[in-house]
């Protein structure tokens, strides 16, 4: 095993990509030169050159497009897009063309690319570099989304999404990169579509992913301290997601909390919510709860932007007055 | 940028007669497309070439069957000259599971691997970035091939466009880029629109080199399309071709056309494509009335056996509706 950080957990899986096919290359914004926004690609440049390691100009649309069309014609594409509300500038890329292609052509062209970016608050950057939209990604048939939340994931899961044959987008939140974990570098590629219990109770489920886990994590230990044992499910893949986890745990505690950092209305914790009630709702001794942020662009003030986020201590109040 | 006029030269007689054909053949097959819209056959959009024939008949046939090309959703003729089966087109039309998109796609989007034909696509503009994809990975394998892009002047009011170009010229990459200039993008006159309206001065300014060719003249654009594919096979990067054309129907088929004059749309009609190409190889002995008629014919067989075939297939079973949306 080996300590890494989540930062370096998704590098050596990059890595390890591009020295066994060459059809790998990497394109985004500064990641060549600078090293990467978040210095995941830092060094790769040196190792594997400037065709394969390729800095775009700001052109999110055009080299997401180039993306998806060096997929179809035989290349294995992985695009960085900075953070999540540039991705934005190239949403129509992605919904238009990466994940309807396949389909409009009736099967004839895959689109084998992956698009990793960070996303997520919590660093202070205010309303245009800290939302959380990857539930909104969800909502497209054709892609899928992945959620890294633990070191070891951020490798399995990059690892897992390169021998897909479609379109892979993995969100990972900025608050991650310095985290630090232990990582088997003979460990293959993680299972798409399995979510994981990180914490096993009986009690109430909590239904997480992202950066939300660590939050949750601490809310169960606060529970636990309380007399309260919670389960801990981390969904790490949105689409597809993982219902059958979900729902045989609620079968064990009959009571779940959705804790998503995206706005409430139209969350992806309400989709959840949704699907517990439509394959569960027999199973329920409480309503299902969200802990989401607050509905406000988020702001810059520290204090602000602790308080428009789910914080442990919300998601511990909010299991207790399930227990009234 | 001015038209660049080449000479008139004589083309050979079996060379010129297969232009003249494949335009004709463009042209009939709409016909009976709009007919069958009429009718109910074929429903959804419906956008019609007539009047552009000779840019898809000029530029595509000089392609090798290694490069690739992207359209845009009036891309009817392109699929033609490209070596599509009509039958399958008809059949996408009808939305028949044995239609080139497996009923899927529509007119909008015809898509043929086998023939390198890679959409058909509705948003506008976004095939250039598409298009730069497939070049660059070309490119990267160090294969001579080039990919053609095809799009109408309104893809230049887009985003897309100035990033895609200035990827592909930053890149150097294989991509013959090739503006449909139709002076519409949908109602809305070039004039309305850019605030420059030299197109290939745009493109310069990429660094891009650029030509205006006229594209009512299938010659002009054939040999123009001969230059810039050679220039970009051979690893000099992008070029840019911009054929003025001009759509003679409305930009669907629910386009009452209140946008432009009947005297203007009627201006044009007489540099048909089909008509002068026509008239100009009868001036050089090149074309007798029987010749005519075989092709009509002939045309007029293969769109029979084309309805005949969409008519003839299956509707894709409901239980296959998710099919295809991911490989697994």
């Amino acid at each position: 095993m080996l300590k890494m950080t989540y930062r370096e957990a998704v590098r050596s899986a990059l890595r390890e990509a591009l020295r066994n096919d060459p059809r790998v290359f990497i394109m985004g914004e500064d990641v060549g030169r600078y090293g990467g926004y978040y210095a995941v690609t830092h060094g790769l440049l040196e190792e594997f050159g400037p065709e394969r390691i390729r800095d775009t100009p700001l052109s999110e649309a055009a080299y997401v497009g180039a993306g998806i069309g060096a997929a179809v014609n035989g290349m294995r594409p992985i695009v960085e897009v900075t953070t999540i509300n540039f991705s934005l500038l190239a949403l129509d890329q992605i919904l238009n063309s990466a994940a309807t292609i396949r389909y409009m052509s009736g099967g004839q062209l895959n689109i084998p690319l992956v698009v990793r970016m960070a996303t997520g608050a919590g660093r202070q950057l205010a309303a245009q570099h800290s939302h959380s939209l990857e539930g909104w990604y969800a909502h497209i048939p054709g892609i899928s989304v992945l959620t890294p939340a633990t070191v070891a994931d951020a490798r399995g899961l990059l690892l897992a999404a390169l021998n897909e044959p479609d379109p892979v987008f993995i969100f990972e939140h900025a608050t991650l990169y310095p985290l630090e974990g232990e990582v088997d570098e003979d460990t293959g590629p993680a299972k798409i579509g399995e979510a994981t219990v990180r914490r096993a109770g009986d009690q109430v489920t909590l239904v997480t992913y992202g950066g939300s886990l660590g939050k949750t994590m601490e809310a169960a230990g606060q529970l636990a301290d309380e007399g309260i044992e919670a389960e801990v499910i981390d969904l790490r893949s949105l689409r597809p997601l993982d219902m059958a986890t979900i729902l045989a745990s609620v079968e064990k505690t009959h009571r779940a909390v959705v804790v998503d950092e995206a706005w409430r209305t139209g969350s992806f914790a309400g989709e959840v919510g949704a699907q517990i009630m439509e394959g569960g709702f027999d199973l329920l001794d409480w309503p299902v709860q969200r802990v989401c942020s607050a509905e406000v662009p988020m702001p810059y003030a520290k204090h602000l932007e602790e308080a428009a986020l789910p914080q442990a201590g919300t998601i511990v109040q909010v299991v207790k007055e399930m227990f009234q | 940028m001015a038209i660049q006029h080449v000479p008139l030269i004589r083309p050979e007689r079996g060379h010129a007669l297969a232009l003249l054909r494949e335009m004709l053949r463009i042209r009939r097959f709409e016909e009976k497309t709009a007919e069958l819209y009429q009718m109910g056959k074929i429903r959804g959009f419906l956008h019609l070439y007539d009047g552009e024939e000779a840019v898809a008949v000029g530029a595509i046939r000089v392609l090798t069957p290694e490069d690739a090309i992207v359209a845009t959703y009036r891309e009817h003729g392109q699929a033609l000259v490209r070596g599509l089966p009509m039958g399958c087109l008809m059949a996408e039309m009808y939305g028949k599971g044995n239609g080139c998109s497996r009923g899927r796609g529509g007119s909008m989007h015809f898509f043929d691997v086998a023939h390198r034909f890679y959409g058909g696509h509705g948003i506008v503009g976004s095939g250039l970035a598409f298009a730069v994809g497939l070049a660059l990975a070309d490119k990267l394998r160090d294969e001579k091939r080039v990919t053609a892009c095809l799009f109408g002047d309104g893809a230049v009011a887009e985003g897309i466009f100035h990033e895609s170009l200035n990827l592909a010229a930053l890149w150097k990459l294989p991509v013959l880029f090739l503006c449909e200039n139709n002076l519409y993008a949908m109602g809305t006159g070039i004039e309305r629109a850019l605030s420059e309206t030299d197109i290939a001065l745009k493109a310069r300014s990429y660094a891009i080199p650029a030509e205006v060719v006229d594209g009512m003249d299938v010659l002009a654009v054939e040999a123009a399309t001969i230059r810039a594919a050679d220039a970009v096979r051979h690893g000099k990067g992008p070029v840019f071709l911009e054929a003025r054309t001009y759509r003679f129907r409305g930009h669907s088929m629910a386009d009452p056309q209140l946008y432009r004059s009947k005297e203007e749309v009627a201006e044009w009609m007489k540099r048909d494509p089909i008509t002068n190409f026509e008239e100009r190889l009868r001036d050089w002995g090149l074309l007798s009335d029987s010749d005519v008629r075989d092709m009509e014919g002939s045309i007029s067989a293969e769109i029979d056996a084309a309805v005949a075939f969409a008519e003839a297939g299956p509707w894709e079973p409901v239980e296959d509706l998710t099919r295809y949306v991911t490989s697994r």
